[in-house]
């Protein structure tokens, strides 16, 4: 293992930060600390680079218990979310402060330098100070630094936090191959679900200080722990229901739970694309009128208004909606093909509760 | 701002002049009033220094400064500072340090006691140290035992210059030091550097234009201090004599009015200076805050 | 206690407690030696020492002529970084250095010039004087020469805050209807006057303990042109230290209830903002 974090908790005066979390990254792996602002993410992350003392656990870096090891000798590597580049030194300077602390000699120092301008595409920068680079530059010079003097794990907070959206996309592509390449033990923080899922290898979710979910994120996307994770990793329909006769019933929709006893409430969770519709009212069981499209490029959100008022939302691709010859204010039939019955965060449920129920196939089915 | 509306002062655009504009009428009579004020209380003064030490000329100027009581009260002045201004300078760091990179209890407190020395009377102050340090001072027969001498003598003048003048390194660095925050410092730590080599190579770098600042006018106000000096020297010709106290001597009958003016106006270039090094770290710092600006701004529109 | 913040940069023992210990070499047992020396007076001793009727002279003047200096500053000064803050003419950069001319300048050495630019050979005094107006020695002159000193005060606490100020609020009144004048009593100065407040008390405090000045311009005569510090120098030169001390006293007590006061005024210029 190549960092452990063991029942580590985080106070500021009375506020937990951080409460009894548990995770560990393997080697040469890609992980990703997800959750809101606030989550207590960014703590976890500065408590392992010696940032932050914690309350109490251990933390554990290639098997060396590390909590009593100042952040000069933990030989990480760490990126701030403003990169936190050294204004007065030019780019070269800055990558190559670590190593000239470490003694290095000045040959091997130069030689270093090149090769991380080479392997980050900043080759001809090197004169240039921080304040002539584009945010992209300089994101990659504060990774440089953080890698010269090759840290045993590299730490990265909010790594694409403080650049364009557009060049975010780049920049995420860019870290997978730079991981691939250099096979370092990756942690990073993000609040974007979207950015963990796309560039990690595993997903820790974090929030109010809890470790809620770890998991790949193919994982945490089919099977959320529970209401929060359910709702945080992409859009999902939550409804709650009450149970008779081994049915679960909100308004006109019903979803069978036979293991769960009469008269309990719980919560059902299930992604758009599980909403089946059709332009047939008879071919589905429920009806229920397109009350607004929302365009997200090649796929489009729908969002159908149940006789009762029920609100849910469903996810079909463009092509589709041509093909059906869709518009807002259509009348539909819709059918729930997968749901999930979700733990409450509130309601304390276990997580082992994830279990899908399939309705039998039906007729006409064409996702 | 308003450029582009002056560019072309015709009638039509005077009348249509923005909301937010003052009249013309308005606006020249303030200048006029500000400019003429500044005048007479700023420039005019400054400018009588330098007439009246050359109103019987170079010679008569030169012989003034070179007289042995002149020239010893210009050499105690310099030692005074030379010793006192880097005293200051390590405790304005060190202040500036603890104060802006950490937090704890007590520190607007803190605050409120390094600026002191502002709000008391120069007069005050210096009497202070008599009262520790004199004769009649709680210190003064233990230290006539042990033959040292501190009031009526250079030490005086030093401790009692040191106290006018510590606030400044530190009340400059404070705010600079709060404003860069102590995240590139973090990260010099998390590269493996010491205490010593961060704040050597990172944080020193980072405020130098702030500390120059806050020097010279510690080096300004220590070279010119006047009251607090005036009460622990003992006016010794010679010998506790440091340039204001020589001037105010030669201009009280001890010598010639062009010969007081002589000596201040080597206190009144020595104001210049400090106002010439001020303009341009400003200019610096400015220049420094619009680059950072214009980065962010391309930064936002890098596509 | 227990949960004090940690803090990874190291050197805060070293700088705090070299800072207390200055502090306590420098601040803390020179007041108290001031304190203690007073304390040996009985109280009325003390009460007669700083209600002697020169005492009382000297009061008066050092405050009456603060009061006037700092309320010129005010004035002048509020009116000086309006125009160097929303004009642009020629000599503006010029005007705007020249403003922390007198935080530079040795007290003395201004005490001279204005001095000698009011007797009746000097710059202006040889207009003044055969007009009948006597400035030089007398209090007039210690107006002048205290309104010198504290006139970077208003100027520099004011300016800040009047470039800071959003232009869309003026712009804001003038859509709704507001003259110009109009626009400046109602929406800017009340949102400038605890500004201009704090730089009037700063240019007070630094009035009412001004001394280098003052000695040049003034005749120091005895309940005529005589100010507080000047009195506790005179006490000390009769070697009358519980006199000099117990002045001293007062002065500090009034410094200190006007830094209070300052730090109070700046809390409340700042309410509007954040």
């Amino acid at each position: 293992m190549s960092i452990e974090v063991k029942n580590v908790s985080k106070a500021f005066g009375n506020v937990a930060a951080v409460n009894k979390v548990n995770f560990s990254v393997k080697e040469g792996e890609l992980m990703a600390l997800l959750g809101p602002s606030g989550g207590g993410k960014t703590t976890v992350l500065r408590m392992i680079a010696g940032l932050e003392m914690p309350t109490e656990g251990d933390i554990f870096i290639r098997g060396v218990r590390v909590n009593d090891i100042s952040v000069q000798k933990r030989n990480i590597g760490f990126v701030f979310q403003n990169y936190a580049l050294f204004k007065t030194m030019n780019v070269f300077k800055n990558i190559a402060f670590g190593l000239k602390i470490k003694k290095w000699k000045r040959a091997d120092i130069a030689g270093r330098v090149e090769e991380l301008l080479k392997l980050l595409g900043l080759e001809g920068l090197e004169k240039r100070y921080p304040h002539q680079l584009s945010g992209g530059q300089r994101q990659r010079v504060a990774i440089a630094r953080a890698l010269a003097s090759k840290p045993s794990v590299l730490l990265l907070d909010e790594p694409f936090g403080a650049v364009d959206a557009k060049i975010r996309q780049e920049l995420r592509e860019w870290l997978v191959h730079l991981h691939k390449d250099l096979n370092v033990t990756t942690l990073f923080v993000t609040h974007d679900q979207e950015e963990a899922m796309e560039v990690s290898d595993r997903i820790v979710i974090f929030s109010k200080g809890n470790l809620e979910q770890i998991g790949a994120p193919r994982e945490v996307y089919e099977q959320p722990a529970n209401e929060f994770v359910a709702r945080f990793i992409g859009v999902m329909n939550v409804l709650e229901v009450e149970v008779q006769n081994g049915v679960g019933r909100v308004a006109e929709l019903e979803f069978p739970v036979p293991t769960h006893p009469d008269g309990k409430k719980m919560l059902i969770g299930f992604r758009p694309y599980a909403v089946q519709i059709s332009t047939d009212l008879a071919q589905y069981r429920y009806r229920a009128v397109l009350v607004r499209t929302y365009f997200l490029g090649i796929m489009l959100r729908l969002e159908l208004e149940l006789p009762s008022g029920l609100v849910l939302r469903s996810r079909i691709t463009k092509e589709e909606y041509a093909l059906l010859g869709l518009s807002d204010g259509r009348e539909i039939s819709l059918q729930i093909r997968q749901y999930r019955v979700l733990s409450s965060e509130a309601s304390g449920l276990p997580p082992e509760l994830h279990t899908t129920y399939e309705l039998p196939p039906t007729i006409g089915e064409h996702i | 701002m308003a450029g582009h509306v002056q560019s072309k002062p015709t009638s039509l655009q005077t009348a249509s002049r923005r909301g937010t504009e003052d009249a013309p009428w308005v606006k020249w009579t303030l200048i006029s009033i500000g400019l003429v004020f500044a005048l007479v209380f700023l420039l005019l003064p400054l400018l009588n220094v330098f007439f009246q030490a050359f109103a019987k000329g170079w010679s008569v100027y030169i012989a003034s400064l070179t007289d042995p009581d002149s020239w010893s009260a210009i050499r105690l002045t310099l030692i005074v500072a030379v010793i006192s201004v880097p005293l200051n300078l390590v405790f304005g760091l060190a202040a500036a340090w603890a104060i802006a990179k950490f937090e704890f209890r007590g520190k607007s407190l803190l605050i409120t006691v390094i600026d002191l020395p502002f709000a008391v009377s120069p007069v005050v102050s210096g009497l202070m140290f008599v009262l520790l340090f004199g004769m009649q001072g709680y210190f003064g027969q233990w230290l006539d035992d042990h033959n040292i001498k501190i009031i009526f003598a250079v030490p005086g003048i030093v401790l009692a210059t040191i106290f006018v003048t510590f606030p400044f390194v530190a009340r400059e660095l404070i705010p600079v030091m709060q404003a860069t925050g102590s995240e590139q410092e973090q990260a010099a730590l998390t590269l493996g550097a010491s205490g010593w080599q961060t704040f050597w190579h990172v944080t020193l770098p980072s405020v130098k234009w702030g500390l120059l600042y806050g020097v010279i006018l510690c080096n300004a106000r220590a070279m010119g201090e006047f009251g607090a000096v005036s009460v622990v020297s003992g006016h010794i010709t010679g010998q506790t004599d440091t340039m204001p106290l020589r001037v105010q001597k030669l201009y009280e009958g001890y010598g010639t009015t062009e010969a007081a003016f002589a000596v201040a106006s080597l206190l009144a270039l020595l104001a210049l200076l400090t106002l010439g090094i001020k303009t341009w770290v400003e200019w610096k710092t400015q220049r420094a805050y619009d680059q950072a600006q214009r980065a962010v701004a391309d930064l936002k529109s890098e596509i | 206690m227990a949960d004090k913040k940690f803090n990874p940069l190291p050197g805060f023992g070293l700088t705090m407690g070299y800072t207390l210990f200055y502090l306590s070499a420098l601040v803390l047992i020179p007041i108290a030696a001031l304190f203690l020396k007073t304390f040996q007076l009985s109280w009325h001793d003390f009460w007669r020492v700083v209600t002697h009727p020169q005492a009382i002279a000297a009061y008066k003047l050092t405050f009456g002529a603060s009061l006037i200096a700092a309320l010129l500053n005010a004035f002048f000064g509020t009116l000086l970084a309006w125009v160097l803050v929303r004009y642009e003419f020629w000599g503006k950069r010029f005007v705007d250095a020249l403003v922390d001319f007198p935080f530079a300048l040795p007290t003395a050495v201004a005490g001279l010039t204005i001095s000698s630019l009011f007797v009746a050979n000097g710059w202006l005094g040889r207009y003044l004087v055969p007009m009948g107006i006597q400035i030089a020695y007398t209090r007039v002159a210690i107006i002048i020469a205290l309104t010198f000193v504290g006139l970077p005060f208003v100027v520099r606490t004011l300016q800040p805050v009047l470039a800071n100020l959003e232009g869309e609020i003026e712009e804001a009144a003038a859509t709704l209807g507001a003259s110009r004048l109009r626009t400046f009593f109602s929406i800017l100065a009340p949102t400038l006057f605890p500004t201009v407040l704090t730089g009037f008390a700063l240019a007070f405090a630094r009035a009412v303990g001004e001394y280098g000045s003052v000695v040049f311009v003034s005749t120091n005569m005895p309940y005529k042109t005589q100010i507080a510090p000047y009195l506790i120098v005179v006490r000390l030169d009769e070697f009358d230290y519980h006199a000099a001390t117990a002045i001293a006293v007062v002065l500090l007590i009034i410094s200190f209830l006007i830094l209070a006061l300052i730090n109070y005024l700046e809390g409340w210029a700042s309410r509007f903002h954040n």
